[in-house]
């Protein structure tokens, strides 16, 4: 039941505890119960919208900082991975196979914002050898949702 | 012209489909949230419309062979052995039709000769009696019963049977009652067939949807049944793929053979695109049609919760993807409910009679539809309940 939650809720985390429980068969204190003990547990990590904010006048950008780190011995690369997820401008932080080591989201009011913010913060950071950095233009898909489509129903009434 | 004297008095005859009366009637509002519809609101899953796009691409836009790509018909015959256990020659007992519809249509034509019967069992999709009459047979309803959950019994089908019955139409999972056959519902049907002339078409077009762990089960596949019956499937409700317009027909040869001339004539062959593509819904969607599946399920539930706790109530559908609750304690009939919920709150059900007179009392809902949608429609079902009761 755990898991056919879990995609419920991060298809819609919007639906009641009954909704839920009537679309899973199953009890609404169960649910009630496995939900409260994900979020202890920290499985689910909290719960948002997925937002367009292109259709909303806004004029933050984001970028995708590709980031060359020198692993130190004993901790490898997780105390930059942590130190770089501390600041508010950073939205994401993965560690990657491949050509570099860490994909970090970095968001901001300007372009010029973000490109200050990797020349003076993580550019200057310790054990980090070199940064990419590329601009977002736009999204077409966030979250598993389309964005680029108006998600409307093109069902004729033509069904027998 | 004096057309009514010109053209087919059997074609004249025949009523449009009650559906399509409704709809239209729908089409002139504005913001109707519709629970009418029949068809997946998935769109075809993003492989098998590459492959169609690839085919294209390559050039394979001819004519393929009148029963279809061989290699398309032994992709059905593994899938049919590998989920229902169904063995048929990919040569000679395999026919590609254009959808599931053809396929009826193909069979009734093949083997009604005027003056036989068809027993038909409603509420059901409503092609099967029209079709029979064009072929000059006669439709014998049996009129299937909530407390028998819409099942056929094999005393209603003993009962219809005379000298002249022909064959027995089966539309299970049932569009729109929900009901399916479980293997020893089958049996029992088996039991009355075996030893008698009567042939049987199984349209088995939403056997991919069926739902509580019971899986689908062919009565193709019980003892001495193969070789009296056709098998109509396809694509578009397993697959969402509804507008690829892709079915089949599987049984003996020697219908299939008679099938295949009216489809060599009428058709040619089933769309050639359709038929690479279809190749990979088989072979390829077997996890997103069961993610489909989970989410029909989901909806299902909340759709049948939510009937009930208005009052209306609705049992558990076990197949196919419609809800089929009962409005009789309103004291409108099935029409006079679908219009007035249709002008004062602009939601559209289609009336239970549209599949058959015993579909009176009921309304079709289908859950083709996301659930903030269902949830919406539900709401607006209750408001009007209220203020029939004011």
């Amino acid at each position: 039941m755990k898991l056919k939650l879990l995609k419920l809720l991060y298809k819609n985390s919007r639906l009641s505890l009954e909704e839920m429980a009537t679309m899973l068969g199953a009890e609404t204190k169960a649910v009630a119960a496995a939900i409260d003990e994900m979020e202890k547990e920290g499985v689910i990590r909290g719960y948002k919208a997925v937002i367009d904010w292109e259709r909303v006048d806004n004029t933050n950008v984001s970028a995708l900082i590709e980031l060359k780190v020198t692993p130190k011995a004993a901790l490898g690369f997780e105390e930059v991975a942590e130190t770089v997820s501390k600041y508010p401008e950073v939205e994401s932080v993965y560690l990657m196979s491949g050509g570099y080591d860490l994909t970090v989201i970095v968001k901001g009011k300007s372009f010029h914002d973000v490109a200050k913010f990797v020349a003076k913060e993580l550019a200057t950071m310790e054990n980090v050898t070199s940064t990419a950095t590329h601009f977002v233009l736009r999204r077409y898909k966030e979250s598993d949702i389309q964005l680029c489509d108006r998600n409307s129903d093109d069902r004729g009434l033509y069904s027998l | 012209m004096n057309y009514d004297q010109l053209l087919n008095p059997e074609v004249l005859n025949i009523q449009p489909s009650g559906i399509r009366r409704f709809f239209d009637l729908a089409e002139t509002m504005s913001e109707v949230i519709s629970l009418g519809v029949g068809e997946p609101d998935f769109p075809t899953p993003w492989q098998i419309r590459k492959a169609g796009i690839q085919s294209l691409e390559a050039g394979k836009t001819r004519y393929t062979s009148n029963s279809g790509l061989q290699s398309l018909r032994e992709t059905v015959a593994d899938y049919l052995e590998r989920k229902y256990q169904l063995t048929y020659d990919p040569l000679q007992e395999i026919l590609i039709t254009v959808g599931g519809s053809e396929a009826i249509d193909g069979f009734i034509r093949a083997v009604v000769a005027p003056g036989d019967e068809v027993i038909i069992p409603q509420p059901s999709y409503v092609c099967y009696e029209p079709i029979t009459r064009l072929a000059g047979g006669v439709p014998v309803i049996i009129e299937t019963k909530a407390e028998d959950q819409f099942k056929l019994t094999p005393e209603a089908l003993k009962a219809a049977i005379t000298p002249k019955t022909k064959a027995l139409i089966l539309p299970y999972p049932c569009n729109p009652t929900g009901a399916i056959m479980e293997k020893e519902d089958l049996e029992k049907i088996a039991k009355v067939l075996r030893g008698t002339d009567i042939l049987v078409l199984s349209d088995e077009i939403y056997a991919e949807l069926t739902f509580g762990g019971k899986s689908h089960v062919s009565i193709a596949s019980l003892p001495d049944m193969k070789e009296r019956t056709v098998v109509v499937n396809g694509f578009s409700k397993a697959f969402s793929m509804t507008g690829w317009r892709m079915g089949y027909a599987c049984g003996p040869q020697e219908i299939l053979a008679q099938i295949t001339k009216i489809h060599q004539f009428a058709i040619m062959c089933a769309p050639t695109t359709s038929q690479y593509a279809a190749i990979v819904a088989m072979t390829e969607c077997d996890e997103i049609v069961a993610e489909m599946a989970e989410e029909y399920d989901m909806r299902r539930r909340l759709i049948v919760d939510g009937f009930n706790r208005l009052g209306l109530t609705c049992r558990d559908p076990k197949g196919a993807f419609y809800a089929f609750p009962c409005i009789e304690k309103t004291g409108l009939t099935s029409e006079e409910f679908c219009q007035k919920l249709l002008e004062s709150k602009h939601v559209a059900v289609v009336p239970g009679p549209a599949f058959g007179k015993g579909g009176e009392g009921f309304v079709r809902a289908s859950y083709c539809y996301s659930t903030d949608h269902i949830k919406e429609a539900l709401k607006r079902i209750g408001e009007f309940l209220e203020e029939l009761n004011r």
